[in-house]
């Protein structure tokens, strides 16, 4: 079980951080204002997530990992984040779409690992899903003003359905890796998720005028560690200082 | 003696103030949970993180172990998850201190989803009326929205009710 625990953590760790790089490269080049401090801000949250469970991988791991050698010290084949977290952003309906979906995914994500058997756990889902069901209004309400704006906006946020679409249905995969840690009531199982992940995004989707695509192929290879062309181009700006300079600090 | 010892470190663990609001305690935020003497003599200060993202948190932890240094105590600093910190943590003299400074403080037993998604008024933190509107979601620090007062016409920091 540990073995897989530390897996399964740094999987779900790994989502958050590239994610959280992601949105921090739009610090500095939002539309407006507010959204140049609500995505820095919804990054940081994304990025302390990540901290908490490489720590806690780390320290049940006990091969002397701490959260900057997980974070920093891996290679790409290494990292298991989905696939959707490492896509670059596009455009600001793309990006906000992207959030959506994650947000909404994790908030329920979170809400059932409040229940989990392990003690750590739980009480970091505790505060993620605060924080998860904060994101998710927001983005839920940049989708609705998009999807239902100027015909610009429209297109761009159809453009951005069509794109991202594919890459949800990995939310939802089993993890043979990690299925006994599921099955041990640690971790929630994702395929159970499913089904109010989609109701949610169905009545967004309703209320922006979006039409939700169907019967899209899922791409997926993140929690085997393969990646899309965008993944290395990530890391190499992500690790530059601590390649650069091993064992770092500040 | 060892009672005597605790008392003392807490005393100096809890004048510690917050880096980014430092008008109120880590104590008075309810950041600091508990500050003990363990069998080896040391002070052991119990550390909750607020928001995931907040980047205070270490240098909070830094400040709390200097703090106890200079006391003349041997620091550990224990980082603490559960229970989990909510705005409910904030003393009320804590709460009245983030007023007067400036910041709209989240209302006591608030840490609810209605709360937390700005179903509930928020008072002016200068001029008291309810009459305010929410101008950003996200505000400058991890813990903080933005507001203005509809009255005063003063824009204000409010403390997310988490």
């Amino acid at each position: 079980m540990p073995a897989s625990l530390v897996t399964a953590l740094i999987g779900l760790a790994d989502d958050h951080l590239i994610l959280g790089h992601r949105l921090s490269e739009w610090c500095g080049h939002a539309p407006m204002l507010e959204e140049d401090l609500a995505m820095p801000n919804i990054a940081l949250d994304l990025i302390g997530q990540a901290r908490a469970l490489y720590s806690y991988a780390g320290e049940l791991e006990g091969a002397g990992r701490d959260e900057d050698a997980l974070a920093f010290g891996r290679l790409e084949r290494a990292y298991r984040n989905l696939l959707i977290c490492e896509l670059p952003n596009g455009d600001f309906a793309h990006t906000m779409l992207r959030q959506f979906y994650f947000a909404s995914f994790m908030q329920l994500f979170w809400q059932a690992a409040e229940q989990s058997a392990d003690a750590t756990l739980a009480a970091i889902a505790a505060k993620a899903v605060k924080e998860a069901e904060y994101h998710r209004r927001h983005c839920a309400q940049w989708v609705i003003r998009l999807g239902d704006g100027t015909d610009e906006s429209v297109r761009r946020m159809a453009e951005a359905v069509a794109l991202l679409a594919p890459y949800t249905g990995e939310f939802f995969i089993a993890d043979q890796d990690t299925c006994d840690v599921i099955a041990g009531g640690i971790l929630p199982d994702t395929q159970t998720l499913q089904p109010a992940w989609q109701a949610d995004v169905e009545q967004v989707f309703a209320e922006a005028r979006l039409v939700p695509p169907k019967d899209v192929y899922a791409q997926k290879g993140g929690r085997r560690g393969v990646h899309t062309e965008a993944m290395g181009h990530l890391l190499a700006q992500l690790q530059f200082m601590q390649r650069s300079f091993p064992d770092m600090t500040w | 003696m060892v009672a005597l010892q605790a008392r003392r470190a807490w005393a100096a663990a809890a004048a510690v103030l917050d880096p980014e609001v430092p008008a109120v305690t880590v104590a008075e935020l309810g950041i600091l949970r508990a500050v003990d003497i363990d069998d080896q003599g040391r002070a052991v200060a119990q550390v909750t993180p607020t928001y995931s993202g907040c980047p205070a948190v270490l240098a909070i932890e830094l400040a709390i172990e200097a703090a106890l240094r200079q006391a003349g105590f041997d620091p550990v600093i224990e980082r603490v998850l559960a229970p989990a910190w909510t705005t409910d943590w904030i003393t009320e003299a804590g709460r009245e201190k983030l007023r007067a400074y400036g910041i709209a403080p989240p209302v006591a037993g608030s840490s609810s989803k209605r709360a937390l998604f700005g179903e509930i008024t928020v008072a002016c933190p200068r001029c008291a009326s309810t009459q305010t509107s929410k101008l950003s979601e996200f505000g400058s620090t991890a813990c903080k929205a933005q507001y203005r007062c509809n009255v005063c016409h003063e824009p204000f920091d409010y403390f997310k009710c988490i």
